[in-house]
């Protein structure tokens, strides 16, 4: 269980508490991804399916690699060149596979609500590996980790969220969740880009770059989706660089200890300048380490484990 | 064929009346009006005491979907639900396939309806050919055949000139413009309203404008050109002020809302229900009050169904690939009541918004109980209580967001043409 459900569809509703259990299973996690033998059989027999409608490497390969060291079975099953495109609907597809009984479904789609309309339909565990623009958990909850890691206490930093906000489904989840940690969150980016609303979330919405960036503790840049619409939101990705990328002198303003994090992958040059990315206050790639622990907790969690990892 | 409905209350807006009386059906019309009045023989009788009495409601917008589309709801089905929601007439959109956009298809939609024998059906014809907004339909012809207005309803009417010609156009023939308020340009790829709820769902919203936008320009063109629009499915507060506007400056503008448009609003959408993805898209609850401030002044005329039954395969998908519509004949006059039981609308205006206000807009007859018009009546149990279940509807599509809901006032009888075609207990009678 994660917070009251057998699902991890968001992280709406999800408390402090609920979200500081996962974190710490996912630190008892990390241990084991450092031993030499990085695996443990507390999931032996259990089936997890990886359902990826959408391309994805970094995510399914985290998952399956969560799932592996817990001695889970991991299925991949791309949504492309298969069955949905002979037509066969979302709901049949989850059908069939649930009709080989696996414990947990980890789906992306690019729809958003997807995985919401498979937890209503079939028994299994469903967790959200990204619906359209909605939500996107497992990446909030590891980059909350990731910052927990860092920094200790998330309550009161200023942690801001930059770039596409409208199409972005980790903003939506980290919005929720690092605002459940009692972080300050503000976001910003090109007013194009910036949804109606959003303040409803309990954020600070800032417009001008510069200024959100200001004393911000944790900076979390988005990508520029080129293979979606966000294109035809900004003039060019030149101009985008220019006022709304993180740079050097940028980043002069935000606090000193400032964590800079990406979901990946990243486009050098045009959200962070790669001496951003690959400088002292990136943790891109302890974000993506804490993923497969993170993922590890989740699958844990859902598949019946208790707080504490035993092995 | 003779009725004497007795002991009932009659709430007949057309007259203002609202008194205690029977009333006699004769040879499809009214034939008069009283007190104590007796049934003479071969005169059967119906006890409608506790009964409210009022004219057979019109719905000037919904889709029976035949021809093309007798998976989600044929006319025969259309009309039987229809009838058990208390309404006697219908004026059915040209969006089928073929659309509705030549006599053949509005004769083969009457000759449907003729066999059903049930609700009357006023087919709407199509303002250009095959609905592309590019050239006009053959109007003319579709009023001789039986058409009673015109609309590409589903579809706005992207160019302005074409929507200039049709208004222009249509009043040779006396057919009424309906207009699909939408501009597309502004409305893009949206499927829910834009706003905090689509921002946290991440669901692409449809902003009020592309409503405004639509109505600003054709409120544009009737100042200019004359003639009248009448304006499907009003949505918003914003319409709502733009069209009492136009009114108050004695533009012929009308319009219609729809019951989930005063009920709900966009929360419903959350956990992405598709029975609640509706074009156009639940507003506000800013919007829900600025359309009941609107039927409550008059601003909005009507009140209309929308009625667009979808298979459920149309809608047990992704939010982002199902269908939009709601299936409203049988929840659509309780819903109303809810105005009524909530102190918002008078239950003459709100009779008025289904009976006579709708016949007077589209020039049908029916929508009165004075003695010689049609004998169209609809008597409704006002105490009633049911909660919306849709697997009992008659028609086709269990398309709606209302289920589970408990609603107040029950059709009891349904007469068309002096014949009672629905019964409560009995259903249905061919």
């Amino acid at each position: 269980m994660i917070g009251n459900s057998n699902h991890l569809l968001g992280l709406d509703g999800l408390s402090r508490d609920d979200i500081t259990r996962v974190l710490n299973a996912a630190a008892g996690m990390k241990e084991i991804s450092a031993r030499k033998i990085k695996k443990v059989p507390t999931l032996r027999g259990k089936t997890i399916v990886n359902l990826f409608f959408e391309p994805s490497t970094r995510t399914r390969t985290s998952f399956e690699i969560a799932a592996k060291r817990l001695s889970a079975d991991a299925v991949n099953f791309s949504g492309s060149g298969s069955s949905t495109s002979k037509g066969e609907t979302l709901v049949d597809t989850a059908r069939n596979i649930e009709a080989m009984a696996p414990d947990v479904v980890i789906i992306r789609h690019k729809f958003s609500g997807s995985p919401y309309m498979l937890a209503d339909r079939l028994d299994c565990s469903i967790v959200n590996a990204g619906d359209g623009s909605h939500q996107h958990p497992s990446q909030g909850l590891l980059d909350i980790f990731t910052a927990r890691e860092k920094k200790g206490d998330l309550t009161g930093l200023k942690v801001v969220i930059a770039g596409d906000i409208t199409h972005s489904r980790v903003a939506r989840s980290n919005i929720y969740g690092f605002t459940a940690m009692g972080a300050n969150v503000h976001v910003t980016g090109p007013p194009t880009m910036v949804p109606v609303g959003i303040e409803a979330m309990g954020v600070t919405v800032q417009p001008f770059f510069e200024a959100a960036i200001e004393g911000a503790d944790i900076i979390i840049m988005l990508r520029i989706q080129l293979e979606r619409k966000s294109g035809m939101l900004i003039p060019s990705l030149r101009e985008y660089a220019r006022f709304f990328g993180l740079n050097a002198e940028r980043l002069e303003t935000a606090n000193k200890d400032v964590l800079v994090m990406h979901p990946g992958p990243i486009n050098r040059g045009v959200e962070i300048s790669s001496e951003v990315a690959d400088g002292p206050y990136s943790v891109v790639l302890d974000q993506v380490e804490n993923g497969v622990a993170v993922r590890m907790a989740i699958l844990y969690l859902l598949s019946g484990g208790i707080d504490e990892v035993v092995d | 064929m003779k009725w004497l409905i007795s002991g009932g209350r009659i709430v007949d807006p057309a007259s203002g009346r609202d008194e205690a009386a029977d009333l006699l059906l004769e040879d499809g019309s009214i034939k008069k009006t009283g007190q104590g009045l007796t049934a003479g023989r071969g005169v059967k009788k119906v006890d409608a005491s506790g009964l409210l009495v009022v004219p057979g409601l019109i719905d000037m917008h919904c889709h029976l979907r035949e021809p093309g589309f007798e998976y989600k709801e044929t006319v025969a089905s259309g009309c039987a639900a229809a009838v058990k929601g208390g309404i006697t007439s219908v004026m059915c959109m040209a969006n089928t396939d073929p659309v509705n956009d030549c006599a053949s298809v509005t004769a083969h939609i009457l000759d449907k309806a003729s066999q059903a024998g049930l609700a009357r059906v006023y087919p709407i014809g199509a303002i250009t050919k095959g609905m592309q907004g590019e050239s006009l339909a053959e109007m003319g012809e579709l009023a001789q055949s039986g058409c009673v207005a015109v609309s590409d309803d589903g579809r706005p009417v992207p160019s302005g000139d074409i929507m200039r010609r049709a208004i222009e156009y249509a009043a040779a023939f006396g057919l009424l413009v309906i207009d699909h308020a939408e501009d597309l340009s502004i409305a893009g790829e949206g499927v829910m309203h834009e706003g905090f709820v689509s921002t946290m769902l991440g669901l692409e919203g449809i902003p009020t404008a592309a409503a405004l936008s639509e109505i600003a320009r054709n409120i544009a063109l009737v100042r200019e050109f004359g003639r009248r629009i009448h304006i499907a499915h009003v949505s918003t507060r914003s319409e709502a002020d733009q069209i009492r506007n136009a009114k108050a400056e004695g533009l012929a503008i009308t319009a219609e809302t729809c019951p989930h448009f005063f009920t709900l609003d966009h929360e419903a959408v959350r956990g992405f229900d598709t029975n609640a993805k509706v074009n156009p898209p639940l507003r506000t609850a800013d919007d829900v009050e600025g359309i009941i401030e609107g039927l409550a002044d008059g601003t909005i005329d009507a009140i209309a169904t929308d009625h667009a039954p979808h298979h459920r395969d149309e809608k047990d998908r992704e939010f982002d690939l199902a269908l939009f519509g709601i299936s409203g004949f049988e929840t659509a006059l309780a819903l109303t009541l809810g105005l009524v039981q909530k102190g918002r609308l008078s239950l003459m205006d709100a009779i008025a918004k289904w009976t006579v206000n709708p016949a007077r807009v589209a020039g049908l007859p029916g929508g009165s109980l004075a003695d010689g018009a049609l004998a169209d009546v609809t008597l409704v149990d006002m105490d009633a209580q049911w909660t919306v279940d849709p697997t009992v509807f008659l028609s086709k599509g269990k398309n709606t967001p209302f289920t589970g809901m408990k609603l107040k006032g029950e059709v009891a009888n349904t007469f068309v043409g002096g014949r009672m075609v629905y019964d409560r207990e009995k259903g249905i009678i061919q």
